[in-house]
């Protein structure tokens, strides 16, 4: 669930001094359901296959379910399952979901300075609305809030409003994808192996913005590739990332403030 | 399994949760950002790419390679998300029904 991928367009975090948004951002606060129903839907179909490839890891229906109500970020919870499909063990795939949802953590420290109560617009929030306000983090739910900034308001809406319509269908999609996998006899005769490298491509295709983006890419595919023959499974992937970032941080070292 | 579920799914909230409590100057340090932004495509890349060309006997061009060469197609016709995944699920499922990968 990343087809709108906050700062994508620019190939910045969302931290781009509120730059990272969705090209056709109205200004006004109308339209803000219809794009969040919009989103949503998309969204809603992609956690269609979700369930199903769940499914076809081995999990079952009620834990599929519970990674889209508890986890509920998209890329994380496809590298769970897509790693334990692959044999790469329990360990492993907590970690790399851990690490692909730590853009979530960045996401909603930008939040928290621009989601306050009607009341306190500029007070962060508190308590169950913090709670809540974090769960609902996620790649589309910042970047409706950014496209709406500085209308504090509207940014509010935009966030709330998205959060609600994505988890809803989000959760539906998954239950109708892992419940219809769940009744087939054999998921892996309708290629749905096949779709777990096409769910992760088209994550990651919303974020190859440029020729640095698509170096680091071909650098970390590459490098598991290379060490995939002399590690366990679940770790080339990590590896071949970790290398793949350490070099480009220093290759690019002191080029941006 | 659900250990690891309700373990991940904690650390997955925990990591939201903690960009509420910490400062947001945190941002403004380029190493944090720069970072943040590269990892999602180093791991989404890597993930590609052994999920479509490793299996346990090591570099393998089968079916699923297949799959992701029509997934790149639909990427590039600005196909949704579904029907990207559906187009390579059904390559992978027509090949196999044809007898190879």
């Amino acid at each position: 669930m990343s087809d709108t991928a906050p700062g994508s367009q620019e190939g910045r975090g969302p931290t781009g001094s509120g730059s990272g948004s969705p090209a056709h951002a109205p200004a006004q606060g109308d339209g803000i359901r219809s794009r969040a129903l919009s989103i949503g839907i998309a969204v809603g179909a992609y956690a269609i296959s979700f369930g199903a490839i769940s499914v076809a890891a081995g999990l079952d229906v009620l834990q599929a379910q519970a990674l889209s109500a508890l986890m509920f970020t998209g890329a994380s919870q496809f590298a769970f399952v897509g790693v334990v499909a692959a044999g790469g063990g329990i360990a492993t795939a907590v970690l790399t979901a851990f690490l692909l949802g730590l853009r979530n953590g960045l996401y909603s420290l930008h939040l928290a300075g621009v989601l306050g109560t009607p009341r306190a617009p500029l007070a962060r929030l508190r308590g169950w609305r913090r709670a809540a306000a974090a769960h609902f983090t996620i790649d589309e739910s910042t970047a409706m809030a950014m496209a709406y900034e500085p209308d504090a308001a509207a940014t509010r809406r935009a966030f709330w409003t998205t959060g609600w319509s994505v988890f809803l269908l989000w959760n539906l999609g998954t239950l109708l994808g892992a419940a219809g996998a769940a009744s087939l006899a054999d998921p892996t005769a309708l290629g749905l192996d096949a779709a777990i490298p096409a769910g992760f491509l088209a994550l990651l295709w919303p974020r190859l913005v440029d020729r640095s983006a698509w170096a680091l890419a071909a650098a970390a595919a590459l490098g598991a590739l290379l060490l995939a023959p002399a590690l366990r499974p679940g770790i080339p992937v990590l590896a071949g990332a970790a290398i793949a970032v350490a070099g480009a941080l220093l290759l690019t070292r002191g080029r941006e403030a | 399994m659900w250990p690891a579920v309700l373990l991940a799914s904690a650390l997955a909230f925990l990591t939201k949760w903690a960009g509420h409590l910490l400062p947001e100057g945190l941002l403004e340090r380029p190493l944090v950002r720069r970072s943040a932004a590269m990892l999602p495509i180093a791991l989404l890349a890597a993930l590609t790419a052994i999920q479509a060309f490793w299996s346990p006997v090591g570099f393998t061009l089968d079916a699923r390679a297949a799959g992701l060469g029509v997934a790149v197609v639909a990427l590039l016709l600005r196909a949704p998300f579904l029907v990207v995944v559906l187009a390579a699920a059904a390559t992978a499922a027509l090949l196999r029904a044809m007898g190879w990968g």
